[in-house]
């Protein structure tokens, strides 16, 4: 099919995805990362991507640390939140901001987004209202938010099973854009990312998507973000090489960016989107990252993993490098981190109204989107269950009174 | 009207949806160039192009999952799996993705997928190949699940599969593919609601139930009951997500005895829906219990002895000889 009529794949001469597996020459497993802002808050230098960090304006570093903390508050008031018994889960991101605030700025609005369930920040970015995101976790909704307005996905639990999705969603811009080029038409060129992690690197549909998207030359940026822990399972019982690795053996670019450096995973991001973009096909980001808190609210970290990793990691905190860089630059003042600080509570304080007032919806409702169209036994068992309740009617305005 | 098999019937139907429907096309694998191992897309690949007719890697999360995607994107792909007991590695995609897009977005989303299984056993192949997994499909809610068992029901069917708005899971009783029949292209006649069971043969002493593979059979049987001085009545199902019980039931008021037939196991099976169905509807009509003739509890025996495990017309006429001593 389409490997014949779309595109041939193939790797372009920036050498990505020829790095050496880890361990090679140095041992150190982060070795070929790609790093720009190192954890001292100083710039290095990249032959690839410090002309995609030159694009980015003052303003945009103090929003990418606005985005930052603002999700990192607005992940502290979910768990307090959980904690109180106002949802039934939470899943933390603390540590994974740069991750998915840089890939998420660096998606344009005609990109669609499939994320998994951690994605807090990648929503933030895509203008989702966190609150909405919330009704997932409080137990009022299997999804939340209107995908098609954001072009952000809902979440899913299923692990993998998105990464299929965002490629065969990929593999319709292709016709989409094939049809519109016939048409004369102008329209800005569009890309998928999938968002999945360490863990989900093991299931199949993972290894199905990229051999789809190869196949294919699906313009989707796979976007790993390793935060080193899938619940309690380390991802070296998952891979027995670097994740980005992987992508060498389905024939398209890997790259690992350091996770928590924002400049750099938004850098490679761009990159890798406009790479598909262009119909040069898939690339595989590996961002090397860690989950500081636990996996869910439900799990207890403490029970499989070291506190010193935990506080090694804590000295890698995106926040803190990007802050340091820019009050070293002189780009932000007290003033403006302050201001960061006072968003930050606002945003908590209306997710917790927002939250406390998101109501359980009627039963009723959940009868209406089985089907798109209207299908007979659904309307049988509405109609018994509506005939059941009115059996109560009585009862209750007997017992309270009314 | 013209006289075609089942797989041609569907070959023309998958054509004139390529045709009316830009937004539509096929994936799955082996469907390109040599046109499905049953043949059932011969030809449409030469027709409509490779980005309509997707040859797929051998991967059916793979087909499924891309499937759902490209619907998200506004496309109508309809996928074939190769063989009935090869869907498993696409069930995850089917049951816990595919099925529940539309309600957990509170009707957001869409996702007009259809996925064509052959399904069935009598044509002496190995192990997975002879396989029926309806019931299992059946519990998930969101899916619709539809069966032909004539050429002119393929060809309307699959055209109405394609334009559901809902996922639609297209069983092909594949040892029937080369049943011929006459088909209306102009037409659909009763067939234009595919949601709806069709009574094929009117009688009044009992009623069977089939569906797919085994409608052929069960006319059969009403015929043989005939020379006995049994008037039958024989119902089509052809949906068996929904069933649509007030034709069966209406049948059942009418005769007060209810065979249904299918191949797969009996137990838990669609079989023990509509008997249990048509107990609480019908059930001071009935005059005897109602019987199912099915597989067993094993999985599908091997092809020398699958005669012995596929429902006949001898298992038929012995359950009606139960039915109809009561």
């Amino acid at each position: 099919m389409g490997a014949t009529e779309l595109p041939t794949p193939g790797i372009n001469g920036t050498g990505l995805g020829q790095q050496s597996p880890a361990g090679g020459a140095s041992g150190d497993p982060a070795a070929e990362m790609i790093q720009l802002l190192g954890p001292d808050g100083k710039l290095g230098t990249d032959p690839v991507f410090s002309d995609y960090a030159k694009r980015l304006d003052p303003e945009q570093l103090r929003g990418f640390y606005a985005d930052m903390a603002k999700v990192r508050r607005f992940d502290q008031e979910a768990t307090a939140l959980q904690r109180q018994g106002e949802l039934a889960l939470w899943v933390p991101l603390t540590g994974q901001e740069a991750a998915q605030i840089g890939s998420g700025r660096a998606t344009q609005r005609q990109d669609y987004i499939f994320p998994t369930y951690r994605e807090h920040g990648v929503a933030l970015t895509r203008d989702v209202d966190l609150a909405e995101l919330l009704k997932l976790f409080r137990g009022i909704s299997n999804g939340g938010w209107d995908p098609t307005e954001n072009n952000f996905h809902l979440y899913t639990l299923v692990l993998a099973a998105q990464t299929l999705h965002s490629v065969g969603y990929a593999m319709g811009i292709q016709r989409d854009q094939k049809l519109a080029e016939a048409n004369g038409s102008n329209d800005p060129k569009a890309a998928v990312v999938a968002y999945f992690g360490d863990g989900a690197s093991s299931e199949g549909d993972v290894h199905e998507s990229m051999v789809f998207a190869a196949s294919y030359n699906a313009p989707v940026v796979f976007f790993c973000q390793n935060n080193h822990w899938a619940i309690s399972v380390p991802t070296e019982v998952q891979t027995k090489v670097p994740l980005f690795n992987r992508a060498k053996g389905y024939g398209f670019p890997g790259i690992r960016v350091d996770g928590n450096d924002v400049i750099a995973v938004h850098a490679v991001t761009e990159w890798a989107l406009e790479h598909a973009r262009e119909g040069r096909g898939p690339v595989l980001i590996e961002a090397y990252t860690y989950r500081v808190g636990a996996h869910t609210t439900a799990d207890d970290p403490t029970k499989y993993r070291e506190s010193a990793e935990e506080t090694a990691w804590r000295g890698k905190d995106p926040l803190d490098r990007l802050e340091k860089y820019l009050r070293n630059e002189g780009l932000a003042d007290e003033a403006f981190f302050e201001q960061v600080r006072a968003d930050g509570d606002k945003l908590a304080a209306h997710v917790r109204s927002t939250t406390q007032n998101l109501r359980g919806p009627n039963f009723r409702e959940s009868f209406a989107g089985v089907y798109a169209e209207p299908h007979p036994l659904v309307a049988e068992e509405l109609a018994w269950f509506e005939e059941y309740s009115a059996g109560f009617e009585g009862d209750e305005e007997e017992g309270t009174g009314n | 009207m013209t006289t075609m098999t089942i797989a041609k019937a569907i070959n023309e139907g998958l054509r004139a949806s390529l045709t009316n429907n830009p937004k539509s096309l096929l994936m799955g694998e082996d469907i390109g160039p040599l046109g499905g191992v049953y043949r059932v897309t011969d030809g449409l690949i030469r027709e409509f192009g490779a980005d309509r007719v997707v040859d797929t890697p051998l991967a059916e999360s793979g087909i499924v999952g891309t499937a759902i995607g490209l619907a998200l994107r506004g496309y109508r792909p309809v996928c074939e799996i190769q063989f009935d007991g090869f869907v498993f590695p696409g069930f995850n995609q089917i049951t816990t993705q595919l099925a529940k897009m539309h309600s957990r977005s509170g009707g957001k989303l869409t996702v007009p997928v259809v996925i064509r299984i052959p399904y069935g056993g009598g044509i002496g192949s190995i192990e997975h190949h002879s396989e029926s997994p309806e019931a299992l499909f059946a519990h998930t809610a969101g899916l619709r699940i539809i069966t032909p068992s004539n050429a002119h029901d393929a060809y309307w069917m699959i055209q109405q599969a394609v334009d559901c708005t809902d996922p639609v899971i297209f069983f092909e009783p594949k040892r029937r593919y080369w049943l011929k029949g006459e088909v209306d292209i102009e037409n659909p006649g009763p067939a234009s609601d595919p949601f709806q069971a069709h009574v094929l043969r009117e009688g009044s002493d009992a009623t069977i139930v089939a569906y797919g593979p085994l409608v052929p059979v069960a006319l059969a049987a009403a015929a043989a009951a005939e020379e006995d001085g049994r008037s039958i009545e024989v119902i089509d199902l052809r949906s068996i997500s929904p069933i649509d019980f007030d034709t069966v039931t209406a049948s059942v008021k009418k005769t007060g005895r209810l065979i249904v037939a299918h191949e797969a196991p009996t137990f838990g099976g669609i079989g023990g829906e509509i008997a249990a169905r048509i107990s609480e509807r019908a059930f001071l009509h009935l005059e005897a219990p109602v019987i199912r003739v099915g597989g067993f509890h094993m999985p599908y025996p091997v092809a020398k002895v699958e005669e012995d495990y596929l429902p006949d017309i001898d298992k038929i006429l012995e359950a009606l000889d139960r039915s109809l001593a009561y």
